[in-house]
């Protein structure tokens, strides 16, 4: 299935040594692996001043007053700044995107002024010689509240009974899409059964185990503002701090170090990380901010939280007439800036449905405001929405008509020679392979024999189940997916590579690490189409001042898009060097190749002159070269996909459980995924992207949950309550691959940062619903806590 | 996330210990293993003005067997237990239960006494407390004083300890032969504070009990001794009527909370499920696993 | 009493004389003091593992110790293990296997690694994921630290050929 196209073409995946494809260790994992990593958090500066914030008790509230004359007297504290104050150097911001079309939101400011509008949300900023002075201080700020009624309940928020959180607005509605397609009702009709259901979706967080972090350092003898973040998108970041300062972008420079962990969560504008870049201007010195982590689970945005009913229409033969759903969702008070927090709902109406080829689609989603923490775009943005709600009512319907749930998607799930083809909700599918990965994953798991086990230990009274969920995932996107609305956020990636008078090679890339790989893919990608070995190769990244302008990296677009840059502008450096290597050796460039870090005949593999002896004669003896000559020894290239809107992928995810019907614990026994991401550049680093991507849709589908009480209080904000998964309760998880390159770059690549993320959770429950077929039970709410097992069963 | 600032005084003795306590009362906090009072200082939900560490108090260290008395000192880790042959000898439950606290590096710093003094109703070791019918060595003003475990505990985080007081040893009758226990906790991951858990201590005669201790934990505001449970299982023929009814006695006996892993109702089944299977575990009676009316 | 105490211990083999507040903990004063950054913060509530050292050569979290505690005591934390090499062999079978991705946990997680393998020398999957269970990741799905921590057993009980 892999393909080798433009054969008469350099190929990176076809070179001699080439390292596509293959797995060799990050170039970065030493200074991880020694503690000589440099986190935002580790930094000092000099003169550096922490901020702690003074955040609400209340979900909902007007600020009556602020008393911070006690807090100011405080030793160590330099400065108590309330966000009346504040707003003197920093202008609010509206999270609305154009081609969201009705989205609305209200303006927010960095800290509070007259109203807080959920629990967590800052007050004032106390600044002092350490964070512990800034908290003692923060104890002594007064603030009086005038408590007002909380908007807690999604599903009550559009009652006319309702206050409404921004009067301005007019309502609690924030964005509404309804979608219909095909002829649903007909085919509803036409159906030998149709199946309901309701799915409930815990809302829940990331936890990055770094919390947000950042330094802000406004030189005022500079006029600059650099801000040292662990962030996704630097340039986005410098758009946005610029614009709000009153700065000209190249007043701000962005520098991401190592990073300790995303997920999405390190993408957004965060009020608070708005309000130190705004400190340091105010206070002309450098600040530093790194969320503790009772403020990461009160600030960080939440995400899911969905409420989702579900119709399934299907005939006797198996076939799937119709999807229906409609979807609900709360997003806190205010629409996340810049991507705001419509994109979550939006993509569970593009995507569910999307591996099937029934044309009968129709749905609704709604977002509403509420006074909770804010939600925005988390790992696998809408995708376990979508999957939970789309592979449960798969099964539902097989269950109803006693299919197997194996046989059913064989019978629905879009042929593999279909392609190109669209989804019912409009989304354009270049080349999927559904088919492949299902019998894949059939073989892998061994299907018929786990079958065999599960029958054989169910007479024993051991209840195993087994699930199976099937998903497209939405990666490389291109401006569609914010630039069209207006947003300051590029879809675009830019490579600079060069060959220095040592003979090493340097590369600067617009995409980020954050642990994905970025770094170690880029040097692969380099190393394989020049012809160098990859420890010649150094990755420079993450700096606003030293990198091309582009994206960063987030929703799985580093490998697919930043690495075709790469891959073009190290084709246009090899081009280069063979020009000056044609000149040198008295031939020409077409006889001549770079292998080993030398160029050599193509003809023979002769060894002509090693490239840090051309690069000597380049740099240091011009002079030996003929007239006229100008050596290029750098070349950059900019790449953004323009065919497709994204670059859609897909899998298969299986879980194997074991329920204890006495006590509802579920114990996760094997996990087997297979996906396919197009061209593999590192298969280890696919893997582990995919592993991990997996235990954070297990955390969801098992544990986490963001608990809020009917006042709008999160009552588990700390790492004790909040359940994340651990080793001791993970499964070992099998990947396979099925590989079909996009054709829309010469690479071929596509992301593959949300599959394991997208299906992990749809897995587990319909495991869970496979061991509990004998109780005739069915949930399909997440997490799925002894509790809520045990009570679906009737046991308590 | 930092603590509030407090005074330190690290004790040199015993007597300085108290003596500190005797001066600075309820404003001062005793440092055992710091495990379960640091995390509670650093998110500044107690304050103290003064920790008394008594981390270098070696008379309150160590595990020894008198006679028929098993006797552990207050600062014995929970590292120390989980590897003591005398813990395995002489109180194997305490050894079982100390596998199930938190991991390695908290039952590194983690002390008996520490566990005990905070009273925890979801931990381990109270209940064990109650199960190997142990006594509590408490000095304080009066001088020593010896608790038995069932009147130790009063209420979540509450003792019989005063804030002049140091729990200094605890004292284990040395398991006589023909014993057994059994230890169990449903607890959503690995490490963590149980949902209901059930340490118990037996005496079996032939197919039957002639003592029966169990002591639950996660089930109210203290560890409780399942003391009405147990007499209807001592002594008798254990059929899963028996246990059923057992079982409904047992339910009766508990007064659990609702909090965000379980309702009353499903804490109260879970004890249950747990009576089952230690009655089928110590009499290896399966069919008594699911016999409990669950 | 507020004040500074003095406090008087070895860090990675050298000698440290420090003043410090009672309530500063040992994380802490190792990052902050002593710039012993590869000691990480993740929760300071004692749950994350991230910041797991050793002390007296056991493993302990340095967020639940108070700098204090360890006067007299010998701390060891990454870095001092990274350069002394006594687990470079781990390290490479992290690195081999990936089995970390944005490196906060791994210091802690080595530390907890390294403390199994000292007291077990041949540890099944199981005892792995039961020593390593306090110790949270959020990029692995810790998979691939098991695989790692299992090879790097297996090198250590086979003796090169």
């Amino acid at each position: 299935m892999s393909s080798i196209r433009n054969p008469e073409t350099l190929s990176a995946l076809d070179r001699p040594n080439s390292y596509i494809g293959k797995t060799v260790p990050r170039p970065n994992l030493d200074r991880l692996l020694q503690g000589r990593a440099s986190y935002v958090s580790d930094m000092e500066l000099p003169r550096m001043a922490h901020v702690a914030f003074l955040r609400s008790p209340h979900a909902h509230a007007k600020i009556v007053s602020i008393d911070a004359a006690a807090a100011k007297l405080m030793p160590g504290v330099i400065a108590v700044v309330t966000g009346g104050e504040l707003a003197a150097v920093i202008t609010p911001w509206v999270g609305v995107l154009s081609h969201l079309k009705g989205l609305k939101s209200a303006p927010q400011s960095a800290i509070a002024i007259d109203r807080v509008c959920w629990q967590g949300e800052a007050v004032a900023a106390i600044v002092a010689i350490s964070r512990a002075a800034a908290e003692d201080a923060a104890e002594q700020v007064a603030v009086k509240y005038e408590e007002l009624e909380a908007v807690a309940d999604m599903r009550t928020a559009l009652d006319p009974a309702t206050p409404v959180i921004h009067s301005s607005l007019g309502d609690n509605l924030a964005f509404e899409r309804v979608h219909d397609a095909g002829a649903v009702d007909q085919a509803f009709a036409a159906s030998d059964a149709v199946v309901e259901a309701e799915f409930v979706f815990g809302r829940h967080t990331g936890v990055t185990l770094e919390p947000r972090a950042v330094v802000a350092d406004w030189n005022a003898a500079e006029a600059r503002l650099t801000i040292y973040q662990g962030t996704q998108a630097p340039h986005m970041v410098q758009n946005i701090a610029a614009l709000h300062l009153g700065l000209r972008e190249q007043q701000v420079r962005v520098v991401c170090k190592d990073v300790g962990g995303s997920f999405g969560i390190k993408v957004h504008i965060y009020a608070d990380e708005m309000a130190t870049y705004a400190l340091s201007k105010l206070l002309r010195r450098p600040i530093k901010f790194v969320a503790d982590r009772v403020e990461s689970f009160n600030t960080d945005i939440h995400a899911r939280d969905h409420c989702c009913k579900g119709k399934i229409g299907v005939k006797r033969d198996g076939t799937i007439l119709a999807f229906e759903i409609d979807d609900l969702t709360g997003i806190g008070p205010y629409s996340m800036y810049p991507r705001t927090s419509a994109i979550e709902a939006n993509q569970v109406v593009n995507l569910v449905g999307g591996p099937y080829t029934s044309k009968n689609y129709r749905a609704r989603a709604r977002v509403v405001f509420q006074n909770k923490n804010v939600m925005c775009q988390y790992r696998a943005v809408g995708h376990p929405i979508a999957c939970s709600v789309t592979e449960g009512l798969v099964d539902l319907a097989a269950m109803k008509i006693g299919m197997d749930p194996v046989e059913i998607r064989r019978r629905n799930l879009i042929a593999d020679d279909a392609y190109p083809c669209a989804s019912p909700s409009g989304l354009r599918f270049e080349q999927l392979s559904h088919q492949a990965s299902l019998t894949k994953i059939v073989e892998m798991m061994d299907y018929q024999a786990l079958r065999a086990d599960q029958a054989a230990l169910r007479k024993r009274g051991i209840h195993r189940g087994i699930g199976i969920a099937s998903f497209i995932e939405v990666t490389n996107p291109s401006a569609a997916f914010y630039g069209v609305g207006g947003a300051k956020i590029s879809s675009q990636d830019g490579v600079a590579v060069r060959l220095d008078a040592q003979g090493s090679v340097i590369c600067q890339t617009s995409i980020t690490e954050q642990g994905q790989g970025s770094e170690a893919l880029t040097a692969q990608i380099v190393g394989s189409v020049l012809g160098v070995s990859m420890d010649r190769v150094r990755v420079i990244l993450g700096d606003t001042d030293m990198t091309p302008y582009g994206g960063g990296t987030w929703a799985s677009r580093g490998a697919g898009i930043g690495g075709e840059a790469a891959l073009q502008a190290t084709k246009v450096l090899r081009k280069n060097i063979l020009d000056v290597a044609a000149v040198i050796l008295q031939s020409t460039p077409a006889e001549l190749d770079i292998v080993d870090n030398a160029v050599i005949n193509v003809s023979d593999g002769a060894f002509r002159i090693e490239l840090n002896e051309l690069a000597r004669i380049v740099y240091f003896r011009p002079d030996t070269l003929p007239p006229g000559i100008q050596p290029e020894l750098m070349a950059t290239k900019h790449f953004v996909p323009r065919e497709y809107p994204f670059a859609f992928t897909n899998g298969v995810q299986a879980a194997w459980v074991e329920v204890d019907t006495d006590t509802g614990f579920v114990k996760l026994l094997k996990h087997w995924v297979v996906e396919d991401c197009g061209t593999i550049i590192n298969p280890q680093l696919v893997d582990e992207q995919i592993r991990g991507g997996v235990v954070q849709g297990l955390g969801a589908a098992l544990f986490e949950k963001c608990i809020y009480d009917e006042r709008g209080q999160l009552t588990n904000a700390n790492l004790a309550d909040y359940l994340v998964p651990m080793s001791g309760e993970m499964p070992d998880i099998d990947v396979g691959h099925v590989v079909s390159p996009t054709k829309e770059s010469e690479l071929g690549a596509k992301g593959a940062g949300e599959a394991g993320t997208a299906g992990a959770a749809a897995a587990v429950t319909n495991a869970v619903n496979d061991a509990l077929k004998p109780f005739a039970t069915i949930i399909t709410e997440i997490p799925l806590t002894p509790q809520v097992i045990l009570t679906a069963l009737g046991r308590i | 996330m930092k603590a509030s600032a407090f005074a330190y005084a690290r004790a040199t003795s015993l007597a300085n210990a108290l003596e500190l306590l005797a001066t600075h009362g309820d404003k001062a906090k005793v440092l055992s293993g710091g495990q379960s009072l640091i995390p509670a200082m650093n998110l500044r939900l107690v304050s103290p003005e003064l920790i008394v560490d008594i981390g270098d108090l070696g008379e309150l260290r160590g595990i020894a067997v008198k006679g028929e008395t098993l006797v552990i000192g207050a600062l014995t880790r929970h590292a120390d237990l989980l590897k003591s042959s005398h813990i395995v000898k002489c109180a194997p439950l305490l050894a079982a239960a100390v596998a199930h606290v938190a991991h390695p590096a908290i039952r590194n710093r983690g002390t008996i006494g520490g566990s005990l003094a905070q009273a925890d109703p979801a931990s381990e070791l109270p209940a064990c407390m109650l199960a190997l019918g142990a006594t509590i060595v408490v000095r304080g003003k009066g001088g020593e004083r010896r608790i038995a475990a069932e009147e130790f505990f009063t209420g979540i985080y509450e003792t019989k300890l005063g804030p002049q007081d140091l729990l200094v040893a605890i004292e284990v009758p040395v398991a006589s032969p023909g014993s057994a226990h059994f230890f169990q906790e449903f607890a959503r991951r690995h490490g963590d504070y149980a949902i209901v858990g059930l340490a118990a201590q037996v005496m079996r005669q032939g197919d039957r009990f002639a003592d029966l201790r169990l002591g639950f934990f996660a089930v109210g505001d203290t560890p409780v001794l399942a003391k009405a449970a147990a007499a209807m299982l001592t002594g008798a023929a254990i059929t899963p009527e028996l246990l059923a009814e057992a079982s409904a006695a047992l339910a009766s006996e508990l007064n659990p909370h609702e909090d965000q892993q379980a309702t009353p109702a499903m804490r109260r089944h879970l004890a249950r499920v747990l009576l089952a299977r230690c009655l089928a575990t110590l009499l290896n009676r399966p069919d008594l696993q699911t016999g409990a009316g669950v | 009493m507020t004040t500074p105490v003095s406090i008087s211990l070895t860090v990675n083999g050298e000698r440290v004389e420090a003043h410090v507040l009672p309530r500063l903990n040992l994380a802490d004063f190792l990052r902050e003091h002593l710039k012993l950054t590869g000691t990480h913060v993740g929760c300071e509530h004692g749950v994350c593992g991230a910041c797991t050292v050793r002390v007296g050569g056991e493993i302990v979290r340095s967020c639940l110790m108070l700098a204090v505690q360890v006067n007299g005591a010998a701390i060891e934390t990454i870095e001092g293990l990274s350069d002394s090499g006594e687990i470079a062999d781990l390290q490479a079978a992290f690195r081999d296997r990936n089995a970390l991705q944005c490196g906060f946990c791994t210091p802690g997680m080595l530390m907890a690694a390294q403390d199994l393998l000292r007291e077990n020398g041949k540890p099944t999957r199981e005892e792995i994921r039961e020593h390593l269970s306090g110790n949270y990741c959020r990029c692995t799905g810790y998979h691939a630290i098991i695989d790692a921590v299992e090879n790097a057993a297996l090198a250590r009980t086979e003796p090169q050929a």
